[in-house]
């Protein structure tokens, strides 16, 4: 490609979808059922993208017979040691039965009992064979007539205008710029409410497979908190990013444990065949840790183990594995296939696998990272609504439950929509207008020439030194050293946290020499630079939550151990937040502040005034 | 760094350039279908399942613990079957049999 214009071309819609996800997905379908006309914009194709493009083997949210809503909250505040939102967590878990329904509804074959009920594999794990459950997803959405989904299109940046009767610096979302990674274009799209449903951010850490190998990772690689980035430079309230989330998997392929844990009662052992799992509790972040104080004491590598299995029942993992990690299945046929030579193979027959954990990600739908939402999915900016992994304070959501938060987020738009006078600004079927008209026109058009100005600079000119590929390098490596990634067992320190900072703000200067050549290569840029934005405001929250509440996620060396006193919301938000990506970041750092576990409020800085210090 | 296309079974259709979360395929250009950024692939087999020519195999790199072998992806009688296919012998399709669905 050799072209370095982009043109821009307008769309207006009632309700903008940002990410054809899970809960992307589940926000449109509610909204066209509302006769609202809805845009969803996807950097892939709705049917593979998100994190089910290999599919799902179990509805891990869900409430079986006896249990109810309330279980499934002090489940997930427990398993979350306590950080996290009851009410959030409620209003998700009352509908995870309406959305597994809404799943098999669909045509996702659930597995059953004898007696016809669903086959689960604990109050709260249903068995299903979800290898195309994404597909099914994506078509309750297309072909709609109310539904544009606007594929291969890379959401760059919100459309944002001043908010009446807010306070100052406080603007309402009235849509987003796209870029078309299959031709030169920018798209606007002008929106009455906008639902952020991207995902949460992989890539930030160092990975644990070299090389080219790199992207074989538990959490998908192209979701790099765009839809964060986003929000965080317009000014929208971050919480709870300090939570981490680090996956014990099947060693290499970062398959799931649970199918042969919860599936088939297999157990971890050390290398001296030790049952070691309750020596360290059983929370999620327990049994990470466990893996890796037993690593740490020279007693790994640490294996799952199954007893001996049948033929059909083997079959059966290996079935399970094809629905979610067709490359975890690969390993085990290429085993079978190797036992069945007379040589040797790892199987899942009376097999011991090989189990570790991943580098840290960051993401709402397994721990509580995300944009700070209400009961009603409200972002702290008008207009801008967040579910599934975008949204924070509710963890463990699983499939069902960024279905359920999708569900929430598109009727809290539908009402914003209500409220303004059932403000249609689509005008006309099909929705597609020219630029201005409705009250975003001024702010649309200003956001599309500033994108559209700062995407043409990557398009032009000869490259500096550097590719994306060597920054993306240089963030991991920083943040693996100085951040708690995998390389340093997970630990920080507040030195290393501000050597962090330095790093990523001077990864962001060089980022902005950055040329392409093609509109996937200036995507990427993009991407890359996604990341340092979540990256930098992922390290202030390090540094403020003063106590390891999580140490199989990381651990902070000052300040080892739970601490009562910490038990409240980590929040942070630009103090003077640009929008668009800025020149310099270090020009725009975010404030930390304290919120209520109970109620969300803002609480008084604790500690005489260190929760509004800058950090680090 | 983990799919591979056979440009002899290849159709030139384009479905797995249209599927894939990464955007990472060139396809349905008139030339074979191929990998365009190999080491941001995420192994998902998107790309297997569109494909209807099972001219896409995925493979594991020898440091995940890959042993040369390829699985493949098509359907039968409205039936998904895998199938490990290795350099010299006869493939192994999966499923073997029905049996033992929800065993795991």
């Amino acid at each position: 490609m050799s072209a370095t214009t982009l043109e821009t071309v307008c769309h207006r819609t009632d309700v903008l979808v940002i990410g054809g996800g899970t809960a992307g997905c589940a926000a449109a379908w509610l909204l066209a059922g509302k006769g609202l006309r809805v845009t969803v914009m996807e950097k892939a194709a709705v049917d593979r993208s998100g994190c089910l493009a290999a599919g799902v083997n179990a509805i891990n949210a869900w409430t079986g017979p006896g249990k109810g809503p309330a279980d499934y909250v002090e489940y997930a505040l427990a398993d979350a040691h306590g950080i996290g939102s009851r009410e959030l967590l409620l209003t998700m878990a009352e509908r995870l039965g309406e959305a597994a329904l809404f799943l098999e509804r669909l045509g996702v074959p659930f597995h059953r009992n004898p007696d016809g009920s669903w086959a689960s594999r604990s109050w709260r794990n249903l068995k299903i064979n979800g290898g195309d459950i994404k597909p099914l997803l994506a078509a309750c959405i297309k072909g709609r007539p109310a539904v544009t989904v606007l594929e291969r299109v890379h959401a760059l940046s919100l459309i944002a205008a001043p908010a009446p009767g807010a306070s100052p610096g406080v603007r309402r979302v009235v849509g987003c710029v796209g870029l078309r990674l299959d031709r030169p274009e920018l798209v606007t799209v002008e929106a009455g409410a906008v639902v952020c449903a991207a995902g949460g951010a992989a890539g930030i850490y160092r990975p644990n497979n070299p090389g080219l190998s790199g992207h074989k990772m538990w959490y998908p690689p192209f979701n790099t908190g765009g839809g964060w980035a986003m929000g965080i430079l317009a000014g929208a309230e971050m919480t709870t990013l300090e939570m981490r989330f680090v996956a014990l998997r099947l060693q290499d392929t970062a398959a799931p444990t649970g199918t042969l844990a919860v599936g088939q009662g297999a157990r971890q052992e050390n290398a001296l065949g030790e049952d070691y799992e309750y020596r360290y509790g059983n929370t999620t972040s327990q049994r990470v840790l466990a893996w890796r104080r037993e690593t740490e004491a020279g007693r790994g590598p640490c294996v799952m183990r199954a007893g001996y299995l049948g033929g059909p029942a083997r079959r059966a993992i290996v079935r399970s594995y094809l629905h979610m990690s067709p490359l975890q299945a690969l390993r085990f046929l290429e085993g079978e296939a190797a036992l069945a030579d007379g040589g040797e193979g790892e199987a899942p027959r009376d097999t011991a696998v090989q189990i570790e954990g991943t580098e840290p990600y960051v993401i709402g739908g397994h721990t509580a990272s995300g944009l700070q939402v209400d009961a009603a999915r409200a972002t702290t900016l008008p207009g801008l609504f967040a579910c599934g992994d975008a949204a924070g304070g509710a963890p463990q959501k699983y499939v069902s439950g960024a279905i359920a938060e999708g569900w929430i987020a598109a009727e809290s738009a539908a009402a914003l929509l209500a409220a303004s006078g059932g403000a249609r600004i689509a005008a006309a079927p099909g929705g597609h207008q020219g630029a201005g008209g409705g009250d975003a026109g001024p702010a649309a058009g200003e956001a599309a020439e500033a994108v559209r100005s700062l995407a043409e600079r990557f398009l032009s000119g000869p490259g500096p030194v550097y590719s994306e590929a060597d920054l993306e390098e240089a963030m991991q490596k920083a943040m693996d050293a100085y951040a708690g990634g995998r390389g340093s067992g997970y630990r920080y320190g507040l030195p290393g946290l501000r050597e962090a900072e330095a790093r990523i703000l001077g990864i962001w200067r060089l980022s902005g020499a950055l040329r392409a050549d093609t509109l996937k290569g200036l995507s990427k840029i993009w991407e890359l630079r996604e990341r340092l934005v979540v990256a930098r405001s992922l390290v202030a929250h390090l540094a403020e939550r003063r106590e390891t509440r999580w140490p199989g996620f990381g651990e902070y060396a000052e300040h080892p151990g739970e601490d009562e006193r910490e038990l409240s919301f980590v929040n942070s938000r630009l103090a003077d937040p640009p929008l668009l990506p800025p020149e310099d970041l270090a020009d725009h750092p975010p404030v930390t502040l304290r919120r209520s576990l109970a109620d969300g409020r803002v609480l008084p800085a604790p500690g005489g005034g260190r929760g509004a210090t800058r950090c680090p | 760094m983990s799919v591979t296309f056979d440009p002899s079974l290849c159709v030139s259709c384009g479905a797995c350039a249209a599927a894939c979360p990464g955007t990472l395929i060139a396809a349905g250009d008139g030339a074979p279908a191929r990998i365009l950024y190999p080491g941001d692939c995420w192994g998902c087999a998107s790309c297997l399942k569109a494909c209807p020519a099972r001219a896409v195999r995925l493979y594991l790199p020898p440091a995940l613990g890959g042993r040369g072998g390829l699985l493949s992806y098509g359907t039968e009688g409205g039936r998904a079957v895998w199938r490990l296919e290795r350099p010299g012998r006869d493939p192994v399709p999966f499923p073997w049999e029905p049996e033992g669905e929800g065993d795991y």
